[in-house]
């Protein structure tokens, strides 16, 4: 196999590699299987099974487009896409698994701890896609081969532009707990999305309870999905986002929507989804043709171009016109804290917020 | 007709399997409802070791966490039902008694919100009046000049849930009251006159009365539904920080799930619904209403003169609503490519039809297993419902009242609670049904048996025993005369019953989203997924088509042969 280096550097920005690199470090023998790359028997066995079932917490249209775009390429191997909050997909698995009803083959989550729980569950199975083994930097990959980064993106703040001037805008999570916007704040829920229960969670470590205390106090609108208030902000039903997807920010900004992406001062929260299979499958090998795909550059460069994400794939090429990732002030992510506090932080946010 | 029925009923078989068969009935009821129901009830005085306690009780009781939601819950039940008989009321009245115009296209446009999914109609009053975005807080602003923050309605309130519900309640009382007003026979209006009566004296001294449990019936209907609606208060009250019980409850089963908290909650909602059942009874229980007999006539209309019009306009502007206002802004949404501009024909897009047929992967799979499922819970839910009404109102078994009693007591029950008492009782052995249809239909099944069975049930007591009983006389067995007589002179009650269960299936939502799994998705649970993300252009589409679907579908049923709701009535 050929030996392919990666230079740090090339990496998107050292801080998003060093931030990521606790949920991959494990403390069990590195066992990854080696890496597999996508043979015509692969292929065929593939579209004997005809289908493959990918659970996903991505917002919709960028899922269906990385579906269409590998149906195009493998033509007869359909994908159902089944897309929820990451914490929504967690419990279906939980339930379907829980009656050992093995409907999903191919799964990805925005709450990075969800990794930690299904491998120690002993449920996912070793599968290292060649991009995977060739390019991706080592704290973007698990060491038993069960995972690795499909996605980063984070969390920001965010205004429409044509109901909040530019130099009136909030800078920072402090600055949106200034009276001026109360009614005026559009914000999402941690129970449904992993984006906001890891957001929630660097947030509160990072300023403390407090903030979120002073925050329920200016009468947000409480949505669901991290896509949301991006949207909400579109179509002017709020003014100011207290969270959302900075890639449904570049997807609206892009097409001249009016909004705004603000990088909070405090750093803006970091979120990493990774991808796995599962051991249980139903389609075992169009899952495994469909792992390949989602991480080769093709799909990582549709996940950027088209979705606003950003890739840790080093071939692939930020858009022009974004900030580069690596210039951002980030928080720092913590997969295993989240973990162990997930039903506290979500117990605690519904005190404050009464939702 | 007598002539055909004695020819018909003249062979009396050697063996009556009537009993046996009803009795079969009887207990396929008793496994549907008891089994998730004792769950529940197993579940609220269990802690989480599955020791007994009342700990659950205590909390539901003490904590304003519960409290809260349990008023909220009470005030929008109250509210929306008051708001639905002081509208549907009148309203059936005109179009069943007087010669108001379009009375055909009136009792379509009810069938329209009937048909619509409340959940679908708290989206589309979302497009309409959000406070910012909604269009006709748009319209408002443009109009007088108000500031961008300065809004007519606010939909994410207390008073806009209310509305919402109110608005998509509505239609089963209006259909309930118009039904039985129509059902009254022109001779007793035609006694009164004789006798002295003037047209209002009439009215309160005899329609009024007549119509008396339909009404009751209507206003207890609209209460529970505004109840256990779990669609509408997640997409209008959570915005605005507020719970109602159903989403309480719902917010219960997320990880980490505390079923045990849901099932106590669920009780008191049961007790209440048992209370009102009774109330229903004592103040309907010693009046007889039987106005089908063997012969009848004809009801008379009221000729309203020029007030035709204003009646005329008091409809539609009601039915706007439920109707006009939210279909335009859904079809706005469909072609727009933000959800509240309106288009131009420079802006208009197809690419949310594109979206939502060609790119949305779950969407065929959605509409398959909808109407597989709307179509065989319909047609069991009417057997059900037909077989189960005359066991209680001809006192066919010993135990009726028990069975009345169990087809009635899952309205109490909200559909996501249900959902869970179904999963518990589905998912394990010796009934593995979760991840199947098949759980979804129990499902259907239990949560439109109640307001099926009550259609029927009086239904049965509007048409006289005599008919019936003639043809026992003339030697038909049980079975034979409920097939051949009274089920044909309430062929419109059971077409309306199965088109009724159809439409529900397609609204439900509450007990759907604790029971699929990703192959068992069912069109409202992929709306819902939808409004979660916000992606309002895909639902505006998705909910128009399953609106033209279920038409359709209402419209072929009233087609088949032999059970033309236009035909024979009382003759």
């Amino acid at each position: 196999m050929k030996k392919h280096r990666v230079s740090r550097r090339k990496v998107l920005g050292g801080s998003a590699a060093l931030a990521a690199a606790t949920v991959f470090a494990s403390p069990i023998r590195a066992a990854a299987p080696p890496a597999a790359t996508v043979t015509p028997a692969l292929i065929e066995a593939a579209k004997k099974e005809g289908k493959v079932v990918w659970y996903t917490s991505v917002d919709l249209p960028v899922a269906e487009r990385v579906a269409k775009a590998f149906e195009a390429k493998y033509d007869g191997v359909k994908v159902r896409v089944e897309r929820s909050g990451a914490e929504r997909i967690f419990q279906r698995i939980s339930q379907e698994y829980g009656s050992r009803i093995h409907a999903v083959d191919v799964v990805q989550s925005s709450d990075a701890a969800h990794f930690i729980v299904w491998k120690r569950d002993g449920v996912l199975a070793p599968y290292v896609p060649e991009d995977v083994a060739k390019h991706f930097p080592a704290e973007h990959k698990d060491p038993d081969g069960l995972f690795a980064t499909w996605r980063a993106w984070l969390c920001v703040i965010g205004y429409n532009t044509n109901l909040v001037k530019a130099e009136e805008a909030p800078k920072s999570f402090a600055d949106l707990l200034d009276p001026k916007w109360a009614g005026k704040i559009v914000k999402a829920h941690p129970s449904y999305s992993g984006t906001i229960l890891t957001a929630t969670f660097q947030i509160s470590r990072d300023l403390g309870w407090e903030y979120f205390e002073k925050l329920a106090k200016q009468r947000i609108m409480q949505v669901q999905s991290s896509a949301d208030p991006p949207k909400k902000l579109a179509l002017g039903e709020r003014a100011v986002m207290a969270d959302g997807n900075e890639y449904n920010m570049f997807q609206i900004k892009e097409k001249k929507g009016p909004v705004e992406i603000v990088y909070p001062t405090e750093g803006a929260p970091l979120i990493i989804g990774p991808n796995a299979i599962f051991k249980a499958a139903p389609n075992p090998n169009a899952a495994r043709l469909l792992q390949s795909y989602l991480f080769s550059a093709e799909a990582q460069q549709i996940n950027v171009d088209f979705g606003g994400l950003r890739s840790v794939h080093p071939l692939v090429k930020e858009k022009a016109g974004r900030t580069p990732f690596k210039d951002i002030k980030k928080m720092k992510d913590d997969p295993v804290a989240v973990e162990k506090q997930s039903e506290q932080i979500k117990a605690r946010y519904a005190r404050i917020f009464k939702v | 007709m007598s002539i055909a029925t004695a020819e018909r009923v003249a062979h009396r078989p050697f063996l009556d399997l009537s009993q046996p068969i009803l009795w079969a009935f009887a207990a396929f009821l008793c496994v549907l409802i008891v089994l998730p129901v004792s769950w529940l009830v197993v579940f609220g005085f269990s802690d989480r070791a599955g020791a007994f306690t009342l700990e659950n009780f205590e909390r539901l009781f003490t904590d304003p966490d519960f409290l809260e939601p349990l008023v909220t819950t009470l005030i929008v039940a109250v509210s929306s039902s008051a708001i639905c008989c002081a509208v549907a009321a009148p309203m059936a009245w005109l179009v069943a008694r007087t010669d108001v115009p379009l009375r055909l296209t009136i009792r379509a446009l009810v069938t329209a919100s009937f048909v619509t999914p409340p959940f679908l109609g708290a989206i589309a009053w979302e497009l309409l009046a959000a406070p910012n975005s909604g269009l006709l807080n748009q319209a408002f602003r443009a109009l007088t000049g108000a500031p961008q923050d300065v809004a007519l309605f606010n939909i994410y309130s207390l008073p806009g849930l209310i509305f919402v519900i109110a608005t998509y309640t509505f239609p089963y009382v209006f259909v309930l009251i118009a039904n039985a007003l129509e059902r009254i026979p022109g001779e007793l209006e035609d006694a009164s006159a004789i006798l002295g009566g003037r047209m209002w004296h009439t009215a309160r001294r005899v329609m009024i009365p007549l119509a008396l449990p339909a009404l009751l019936a209507g206003a207890l209907i609209a209460f529970l539904q505004a109840m256990t609606l779990f669609g509408s208060p997640a997409i209008l009250a959570l915005p605005s920080g507020f719970h109602t019980m159903t989403t309480k409850i719902w917010s219960l089963f997320q990880v980490p799930p505390k079923p045990e908290l849901a099932a106590a909650a669920s009780l008191p909602l049961l007790i209440v619904t048992v209370m009102l059942l009774r109330a229903q009874r004592a103040l309907l229980g010693r009046r007889g209403y039987s106005v089908v007999g063997g012969k009848s006539g004809d009801p008379r209309r009221i000729r309203l003169g020029w007030l035709k019009w204003v009646a005329l306009a008091v409809c539609l502007g009601v039915l706007s609503m439920p109707v006009f206002l939210p279909y335009f802004a859904l079809f706005n949404a469909a072609f727009s490519p933000t959800a509240t501009t309106l288009i131009s024909p420079s802006t208009m897009t197809l690419h949310n039809i594109q979206f939502a047929f060609f790119e949305l992967s779950t969407t065929k799979v959605a509409l398959k297993n909808t109407f597989i499922l709307g179509t065989l819970a319909a047609t069991l839910g009417t057997i059900l419902a037909l077989v189960i009404g005359y066991i209680t109102a001809r006192t066919a078994v010993a135990g009726h009242r028990f069975l009345g009693f169990l087809a009635t007591a899952p309205i109490a029950i909200p559909g996501i609670v249900l959902g869970v008492g179904l999963f518990l009782s589905y998912a394990r052995p010796p009934f593995l049904l979760y991840g199947t249809i098949w759980i979804l239909l129990l499902a259907y099944l239990t949560i439109e048996l109640p307001a099926a069975y009550q259609q029927m049930q009086s239904a049965y007591r509007a048409v006289h025993p005599e008919l019936e009983d003639a043809s026992r006389i003339l030697g038909a067995t049980r079975l034979q005369a409920l097939r051949h007589v009274t089920a044909p002179l309430l062929r419109t009650n059971v077409i309306a019953t199965w088109c009724f269960i159809f439409v529900s299936v397609i609204r439900e939502l509450s007990a759907a989203i604790m029971l699929f799994t990703s192959e068992t998705k069912v069109i409202s649970v992929l709306i819902f997924d939808l409004k979660e993300s916000g992606d309002l252009g895909a639902i505006a589409v998705l909910g128009i088509s399953m609106l033209l679907i279920t038409f359709a579908v209402v419209i072929f049923a009233n087609r088949i042969p032999g059970f033309g709701a236009g035909r024979l009535r009382n003759t």
